[in-house]
Formats: structure tokens, C-alpha cells, sequence
């Protein structure tokens, strides 16, 4: 990480001078719906995220009252309670993969998302390179209100028709044909295919912004090898973004037409096949993984280094670390097919290109444990956080690595063993690391302090929660328990119940998170310039808490000689 | 930015704009390749047998083949599209081949509706790993089928297993291929508006 030198404090001071003359902010209606404002977008993004994940969570918290105990509880009463006919047993059927549906595609595309690269990406990346905002910022707003739309656009589906069964689009976040095809005639999936349109062109548009800005916009001295990994995540996000989301909109462009306009991309009956849709939608997935989990990683890299005291160990390493996870992302697709089919050969060598990324990954988890070694470690709220992060990702990438084995994955397909695993990298993973980040920076965005106390007692409570939530899904997988359904046999009763518990714990926590933030607002102490301290070395911390409406009007200049 | 534009940040513009539209190009390549992944694919499945694509060969191609000793068993399995008003059946459930020798199989399809209909049969093999070696002569799948209005008619399919299969290690062992055939509607169908 670039190191800001002594010199560039005085340009600090300089700036506030400044600031006094040009830091009108625009009226109300003007600066937050036509914001041009990189923080202002981050900001809007990190409220929409934040409110997508309580309506995504929330639908998770139907789904594990329902499975607390076998049989079919409290999916009636909320067919009924959406204007359906909760007698209906199909109905309620149907309602569940809705939820299940709605779930997913809310936590990846409108909370993950938005939060880690809208959010966080538009708030710190110009300005831990030195830009004073990103490099189109008329296109940032369309790219941000672009996710608004697709985000209603999916809350519309779940209220026209899906299928005879019910209101909503029940085909899953993957959309497979020829389920989303001629088995959901309604309007409820061209509604949900709409939404991811609309999500997908403002992330592609998102991508080019970071590209553009991270490429030309960097500060005099601050070279791609000085750039902090939180822009690296950043960079090599976007670059997997620019590449595989083009994919998706042509396949779900494909299934657009199918069901409307008589094409027959996946249909066999006009020489089309559903397997091709599973191999385009996969060559997006994959790599969508990894968009996920990669800016964490950039905000863990920097946690880390601040509360050690010390840079980052093997910072090249760490970037191309990344570099090579997202080039390796892109191979290795077909380990979500294994049961379709694929030759013995073909398992072989997915299986042993997903084992390759284990290398990568491991180079940053012992990177990060490097860095603390011998670190004067200081454990605020956000160190514990990505410490806890570490942790989780780890077992997630654990039985990952068991998953990755075709042979393994024929029995383990589509059971809760999956479910467990994919939980613990992106719902604990990607999830723990946003709020590492959050609690890193929101005093830095707010100008507030949060209270450190009710962050460790919001880490303590959600870290017990989510392990008991998702850690039996594994003993329920591997007895053999599917995906997917509001059902099972008693013999799994005992580790759902456990599960539900779990939810519970958990969903205290998320209360906690919004008393700290009321708490912040309200009695929460001025945050300083950088109150986190000498280890706190990347150039947002030379900006006043929150920073100008306008920051580095001079660039500022990183010293050749600075070390990372 | 409250700056007066300078000849240095109109430089910058007008390279951010290049930059920004090399990317640009680069996501609207990543999306033609998206479309043109499907003829791809279907050229990938019809060389290698991926998916259980059978292979198609004529007359001069499989007169080479030689029977060899070694006899296999295919099932014959047969299929309508949800809105096809056709009865379709194997006349045969299994046979037992030599493999390398050239068999036929005969099925029966009947027009129970009161309209003339053009029907398409979509096939695969299974199991996927003896697809690439399970080749037909003459199938009625290679064209599209007409019947009149209750007309029944018998239909051939001459194929042959290469003996390859024998040197395959994930196919050698196959004791059984099953065929299977599902009828559609053929979207030019004259008289059935399709779907």
C-alpha cells in the first residue's frame, strides 16, 4: 500500500481553505437524485443495499420458520396473506420457490453487489488514488438508479402471474431453462429476466467507470504497483464484471426471446438445448463468485494492514494473488454441471482447474495471518470483524475444495451440503467483510463515531448465529437432505430446528447493527481526520471525516520513494 | 469539478472517453460471443458426441465397419412433446447387436387428430460417454414426418455401434445405449398453430 509521505499533510490543511470557497452542496432533490458526487452514489448505494438485504433477509427468515420443523407450517397463511389462495397446496408450493428465488437474486444482485462495488468501491476508490471523483460521473448516476429499477422490476414479478400455480417467478437465481422458459408462462419471469437486464447493464457500465478511472485518473507517483489491494479488488472485480456479464444478457436475452418471440435457443423441439443455457449462465456465475468475494477481500487486506500497524505482507503476491483468482475463475464453470453428463475427462479437468484456485486463495488467507504476525494488533470493531471473516471464508473454502471433486459432487449435488457451503463463503464471507468495511469506514463516510462495544457485541452475536445457522446444513447435506424444498422427513428435523435457532441469534444482531448507526447519528462522538491511527496509511485518512464535497482540486503527489 | 477546463483536463477526457469505449467494445464482443456460443456448441456436440448427441454418418462412411465378436444391447425409447396429438412406440423395446454390424429398428407413429401434421423427433443417447459412437445410417429423425389425418405408418433406423467404443476407457464398459426419440410439432407445421 502507498504510504502517504509527510509531505502531502500540509496539502490536507491547504484543502480545507479551499473547501470553504467552492464546497457548495446542491439542494436536496438535486444532490441526492441527480448526484454526480462519487460519495453521494456510494452513499445512495449503501442505503439500497442495506434495505434490499433487510426485505432479502427477511425472505430468509420465512424460509427457516417454515423449515424449523417438518410439514408445511406458515407457507399457507402467507400465500393467503399475499392475496393468493393459501389453501391451494400448489400454491403454496410454488410460493416457496418464489422465496427461494426472491432470495437469491436479491442478496447477489442487490445487496452484495451494490454494497461492496456501488458502495464502498464509489466512496474510496477515487480517493485512495488521488481522483477527485470517477471518471464518468454522469454514467455512475444512471448505473446507480439503472439498479434502483432492476431492483423494482423483481419486486413487480413477485405480484403478476408466474406460472398456473401461483404469482412469481419460481425458477431459482440461475433461471434454468426449460423451467423459465415454457414452464412459467407467465409475465412474473419476464419480469425477473427484466430485472437482471436492468441490474446487469448498470454493473457493465459500473465496470467500465472503475476501469476508466482506476487506469487514467490516478494521482502523480501513485503507480499500479502503489495502488492500496482495496483498488486492486476493485480493478480485477471489474474486469470480471466487463467480461462475464455480457454473457449472462445474451443467455437471458435468449431466454427473453424464447418465451416470447418463438425462438428456440434452449428448446429441443426446434434443435435448441437447455444444457447450453447451464453452460452460458455458469460462465457468468462462476466468475460472479468471485466479484463477490473479491472487493472483501481488498477491504480485509486493508483492515488488516491498518490495525497490524504494518503494511500488508507480500503486497505484489496479494494482488496478483487476485489477479490469477480472476483469470482462473473463468475455466472453470462446468464444476456447477457435474451431473449433466460430463465425460470422465472433462470431470478431471475441472476438478483439478478448481483445486488451482485454492493456491491463490490460500497465498491472501496466509498473507493476512502474516501480516498480523508480529503486528502490534489493536482489536477494534473492524479487525475482529475481518479476523472473523478469515475464519468463515476459510471453512467455506474447505468445503469447497470437497465440492470441487466431480466424483464427490455427483452425491453432494443439490443437497444442503451446497447450501452450506456457498453460505459460509458469501453470506458469512462476503457478508462479515462488509461489515469489517462498514465499521472501518463509516466514521470516515458520517463524520460520527459508531460505539465500538455494541460493534463487538453485534460481532459476538452474528458470529454465533450464522455457524449455527449454516454449520448443520452440512450434517443435513451429507445425510442426504435437497435443496430447495419446504419439506423433509423427520429424520432431519432435529438439525433444522437448530438451524432456525440460529436465525434467530442472528437476526438480533442485524438489530444491533441499526441501533449503532441511530446511535452514531445521534450521540456519536466527531470523528478526527484518521481515528484509527498510525496504521491507517492510504489517502482517505489525509481527508477530513467526512470528506469535502470536492476532495484533491490539487492532486495530491505520492513520493517515488514511499514503500508499499 | 469546479475547476475551468484546462488543455490538460481536456486531455484527460478525451482519454477517459478512449478508454471508456475500449471497454465498451470489450463488453459488446463478450456478449456477440454469448450469441455465438450457440451454433458453436452445436457444431462441438455433433463432432464429439457431447451431451448424447448421436453421430450421423452415410452409406460410403459406414461401409468400412466391421463386426466383431462383442454384442451390445440398445433400448429403444419413444416420446411426445406435451401438445403432439401423435401415438409414437418402438416396435422393438431392446435389441441385442453385434457391435460393428448393422441393425434396424422399426417405430410406430400414428396421427390421432383430425388435422394433417408435420412432426420433427428430437433424439440423444444415453448414456452421454457412447453418444460419440452410436451411428446412424437412415433415421426418420433426419427429416421431418407428415401425417394425415389418423395415417399410421412404420419407421426405420439403420445404425451400427462402432467398434471404437471397445478402445474408449469412460465407454468400453457400457452394457446398454438407449436410444430415445421425442416428436414435436415442427414449427412449419401447416394446420397446428405451434404453442
Amino acid at each position: 500500500m502507498a504510504t502517504i509521505p509527510a509531505g502531502t499533510e500540509g496539502f490536507q490543511a491547504h484543502h480545507d481553505d479551499h473547501a470553504h470557497d467552492h464546497d457548495h452542496k446542491p439542494g436536496f432533490f438535486a444532490r441526492w437524485f441527480m448526484s454526480t458526487n462519487h460519495k453521494d452514489i456510494g452513499t445512495l448505494y449503501l442505503i439500497f443495499a442495506i434495505m434490499a438485504g433487510v426485505i432479502g433477509g427477511a425472505v430468509s427468515g420465512i424460509m427457516r420458520a417454515e423449515l424449523a420443523a417438518p410439514g408445511i407450517q406458515y407457507l399457507g397463511w402467507w400465500a393467503s396473506f399475499l392475496g393468493e389462495n393459501g389453501k391451494d397446496f400448489t400454491t403454496t408450493l410454488h410460493l416457496w420457490n418464489v422465496l427461494i428465488t426472491a432470495h437469491g437474486l436479491i442478496m447477489v444482485f442487490f445487496l452484495v453487489m451494490p454494497a461492496m462495488i456501488g458502495g464502498f468501491g464509489n466512496w474510496f476508490v477515487p480517493i485512495m488514488i488521488g481522483a477527485p471523483d470517477m471518471a464518468f460521473p454522469r454514467m455512475n448516476n444512471i448505473s446507480f438508479w439503472l439498479t434502483v429499477a432492476g431492483f423494482t422490476s423483481l419486486m413487480i414479478s413477485a405480484f403478476v402471474p408466474g406460472d398456473v400455480a401461483g404469482h412469481g417467478a419460481g425458477t431459482g437465481w440461475t433461471v434454468y431453462a426449460p423451467l423459465s422458459t415454457y414452464g412459467s408462462p407467465g409475465p412474473a419471469v419476464d419480469f425477473a429476466i427484466f430485472s437482471l437486464h436492468l441490474a446487469g447493464a448498470a454493473s457493465i457500465m459500473g465496470a467500465i467507470n472503475f476501469i476508466t478511472t482506476i487506469l487514467n485518473m490516478r494521482a502523480p507517483g501513485m503507480t499500479l504497483h502503489k495502488m492500496p489491494l482495496f483498488v486492486w479488488s476493485i480493478l480485477v472485480t471489474a474486469f470480471l464484471l466487463l467480461l462475464a456479464l455480457p454473457v449472462l444478457a445474451a443467455a437471458i436475452t435468449m431466454l427473453i426471446t424464447d418465451r416470447n418471440f418463438g425462438t428456440t435457443f434452449f428448446d429441443p423441439s426446434g434443435g435448441g438445448d437447455p444444457v447450453l443455457y447451464q453452460h452460458l449462465f455458469w460462465f457468468f456465475g462462476h466468475p460472479e463468485v468471485y466479484i463477490m468475494i473479491l472487493p472483501g477481500f481488498g477491504m480485509i487486506s486493508q483492515i488488516i494492514s491498518t490495525f497490524s500497524k504494518k503494511p500488508v505482507f507480500g503486497y505484489l503476491g496479494m494482488a496478483y494473488a487476485m489477479v490469477a483468482i480472476g483469470v482462473v475463475g473463468f475455466i472453470v464453470w462446468a464444476h456447477h454441471m457435474y451431473t449433466t453428463g460430463l465425460s470422465e475427462d472433462v470431470k478431471m479437468y475441472f476438478t483439478a482447474a478448481t483445486m488451482v484456485i485454492a493456491v491463490p486463495t490460500g497465498i491472501k488467507i496466509f498473507s493476512w495471518i502474516a501480516t498480523m504476525w508480529g503486528g502490534s494488533l489493536e482489536f477494534k470493531s473492524p479487525l475482529v470483524w475481518a479476523i472473523g471473516f478469515i475464519f468463515l471464508f476459510t471453512v467455506g473454502g474447505v468445503t469447497g475444495v470437497v465440492l470441487a471433486n466431480g466424483g464427490i459432487d455427483d452425491n453432494l449435488q443439490d443437497t444442503y451440503y451446497v447450501v452450506g457451503h456457498f453460505h459460509y463463503v458469501l453470506s458469512l464471507g462476503a457478508v462479515t467483510a462488509l461489515f469489517a468495511g462498514f465499521y472501518y469506514w463509516f466514521p470516515k463516510m458520517s463524520g460520527r463515531m459508531h460505539s465500538e462495544l455494541l460493534s463487538h457485541i453485534q460481532f459476538w452475536i452474528f458470529f454465533v448465529g450464522v455457524n449455527l445457522i449454516f454449520f448443520p446444513m452440512h450434517f443435513l447435506g451429507v445425510q442426504g437432505m435437497p435443496r430447495r424444498y419446504p419439506d423433509y422427513t423427520p429424520a432431519f428435523a432435529y438439525w433444522n430446528h437448530i438451524s432456525t435457532i440460529g436465525y434467530m441469534i442472528m437476526s438480533v444482531s442485524v438489530v444491533i447493527f441499526f441501533v449503532n448507526i441511530i446511535y452514531a447519528f445521534v450521540a456519536g462522538k466527531k470523528a478526527a481526520p484518521n481515528y484509527w491511527g498510525e496504521g491507517a496509511t492510504t489517502l482517505e485518512w489525509t481527508l477530513s471525516s467526512p470528506p469535502p464535497f470536492h476532495q484533491f482540486e490539487t492532486l495530491p503527489v505520492i513520493d517515488e520513494l514511499a514503500h508499499h | 469539478m469546479a475547476t475551468t477546463p484546462t488543455p490538460e483536463s481536456d486531455n484527460r477526457k478525451a482519454r477517459n472517453r478512449r478508454v471508456g469505449f475500449a471497454m465498451l467494445l470489450i463488453a459488446l464482443g463478450m456478449l456477440g460471443l454469448g450469441y455465438a456460443a450457440v451454433p458453436l456448441y452445436r457444431v462441438f456436440c455433433q463432432v464429439t458426441g457431447y451431451g448424447g448427441t448421436p453421430r450421423r454418418v452415410d452409406e460410403l462412411q459406414a461401409s468400412g465397419i466391421k463386426a466383431i465378436g462383442k454384442t451390445i444391447s440398445i433400448r429403444f425409447d419413444a416420446n411426445i412433446d406435451r401438445d403432439m396429438p401423435w401415438a409414437f412406440k418402438p416396435e422393438q423395446i431392446t435389441q441385442t447387436i453385434s457391435i460393428g454390424s448393422r441393425s434396424m429398428a422399426l417405430f410406430d407413429a400414428e396421427n390421432n387428430s383430425d388435422q394433417t401434421i408435420t412432426g420433427t423427433a428430437s433424439f440423444n443417447v444415453s448414456p452421454d460417454a457412447a453418444a460419440a459412437y452410436f451411428n446412424k445410417i437412415q433415421c426418420f429423425c433426419f427429416t421431418e414426418q407428415t401425417l394425415q389425418p389418423h395415417e399410421k405408418v412404420r419407421m426405420p433406423v439403420i445404425y451400427y455401434v462402432d467398434p471404437k467404443i471397445l478402445d474408449d476407457k469412460d465407454a468400453k464398459d457400457t452394457e446398454q445405449i438407449t436410444l430415445s426419440y421425442t416428436f414435436h410439432v415442427a414449427a412449419d407445421s401447416p394446420s397446428l398453430a405451434k404453442k
